[in-house]
């Protein structure tokens, strides 16, 4: 009789941890927003970026004719969605931003360099930005190929 | 065998001076100058155009290395130049000699020279969702074939080496670190890579054979992983075994990169068991 209760006990406290563990998980697993640093974070690996495309004379020329701080805006907007924090990006789709861009490899991996050198500026984990930038690779079809998109759309 | 490997990094240096205006790939990327000179790991050719030329633009690169294991040592120097991240031709010059103490009738130094050429046929290593498929050719030249020939009874001094590569970078793939697949199969009649001759006396010949590499970036400067390379086997005098490496590969910047493994080429002509290290420095643009 005492070895049941004991059991029910010992059972009872591991139902309990059991599903309190489970109702801890979902708030110890910080978004990939939150890693980045929030929107400081974000802030600070977009401005980063800003001084090194300033630098980079491969892609400051695509970007004679652009509002810089519309830019800025629809960036840390886009990473904040991006990295699953709170934000909407209401920018152009990446075919519409790019349409008027005739790019090579050399400047998808010229843009991807200086964001890492952003990144590493703010001090960006490792893992994070693994993190980011493998969500934002997928992008590189529509960067690279607008028209592709773009009469997609037309279509609708 | 030092004075042309400096005369090679020297020469290398010089030709990256003229063409290094622009290169963009991503650190680490470049990957290495294989023990062949090839682009790739430390044994296997990868489908990577070696250097860090990306699309429009040279890359380039100079590697000093050797191999010690038991009885052995390869000494190898070498120079690679890739275009348009699509094209990619290579020298590599190997001198393998054998330890004093067990030379017995190996008394010699075996030279051998290794023109290669290799071409990106689709994909791209990160940013499209399927691999990057390259295309190459290895023609080796043995300069000392007495030995592989008279002695072990190989059929031929020199060879050509074809192979077909598959590489991927996945981001963020494995404990949140980058991780990098490669797989090569190759049509080869070279025994010990060509170092004891090519193919059997009797006319057994070119087989495929399966090589792979894996390999993980710990953060931008750091990677750490292992290689397996099937070897043909040939000839009938001596057995041959496949070779292994783990290895850490160090890329402080664009222009250095460092590798150091541990390897296990398995039986080699008399020897068994010949397991040691591999060091290479390469010199990137």
């Amino acid at each position: 009789m005492r070895n049941r209760v004991l059991i029910n006990r010992v059972a009872g406290c591991g139902l309990v941890l059991f599903l309190a563990g489970c109702a801890l998980k979902p708030s110890q697993q910080a978004t990939l927003y939150d890693r980045l640093g929030g929107n400081e974070g974000v802030t600070a690996i977009v401005d980063n970026l800003l001084y090194e495309l300033a630098g980079n004379e491969k892609l400051i020329g695509f970007f004679e004719e652009t509002d810089i701080n519309r830019f800025r805006t629809k960036l840390i907007e886009q990473l904040c969605e991006v990295s699953d924090g709170p934000c909407r990006y209401s920018g152009d789709s990446m075919a519409k931003a790019h349409s008027n861009m005739t790019l090579n490899r050399s400047h998808f991996d010229s843009l991807v360099n200086d964001l890492i050198a952003a990144m590493d500026a703010n001090d960006t984990p490792v893992a994070a930005q693994n993190d980011l930038l493998a969500r934002l690779v997928p992008m590189y079809d529509e960067v690279m190929h607008p028209q592709k998109y773009l009469s997609d759309a037309d279509q609708y | 065998m030092f004075k042309a490997v400096f005369i090679l990094l020297a020469l290398s240096c010089a030709a990256s001076v003229g063409i290094a205006q622009e290169a963009s790939k991503i650190l680490g990327t470049s990957a290495l100058q294989q023990i062949e000179g090839a682009g790739g790991g430390g044994i296997v050719p990868w489908a990577t155009i070696g250097g860090y030329g990306s699309e429009g633009e040279w890359g380039g690169a100079a590697s000093a290395g050797g191999v010690q294991v038991s009885d052995l040592v390869l000494d190898a120097g070498g120079v690679l130049i890739g275009w348009n991240n699509r094209v990619e031709v290579s020298f590599m010059q190997q001198t393998l000699q054998v330890n004093e103490l067990s030379s017995g009738p190996f008394d010699a130094v075996i030279q051998q020279h290794i023109y290669g050429a290799k071409v990106r046929a689709f994909g791209h290593l990160i940013y499209e969702p399927w691999p990057q498929i390259s295309v190459g050719v290895q023609q080796k030249l043995n300069l000392n074939p007495n030995i592989p020939i008279d002695v072990l009874g190989a059929d031929s001094d020199r060879g050509t080496d074809i192979y077909v590569s598959a590489s991927k970078l996945w981001l963020h793939a494995l404990a949140e670190r980058n991780l990098l697949l490669n797989v090569t199969a190759r049509y080869t009649n070279a025994n010990q890579n060509g170092l004891l001759g090519f193919g059997n006396g009797d006319g057994s010949d070119y087989r495929w054979v399966a090589e792979a590499s894996a390999g993980v970036f710990l953060n931008h400067h750091w990677a750490i992983g292992g290689e397996y390379r099937q070897q043909p086997d040939r000839l009938a005098s001596v057995d041959e075994s496949p070779w292994w490496d783990a290895f850490v590969a160090w890329f402080p910047s664009k222009r250095i990169a460092v590798v150091a493994a541990y390897v296990d080429l398995g039986t080699v002509a008399l020897w068994d068991e010949q397991r040691g290290g591999y060091v290479s420095i390469q010199i990137t643009n």
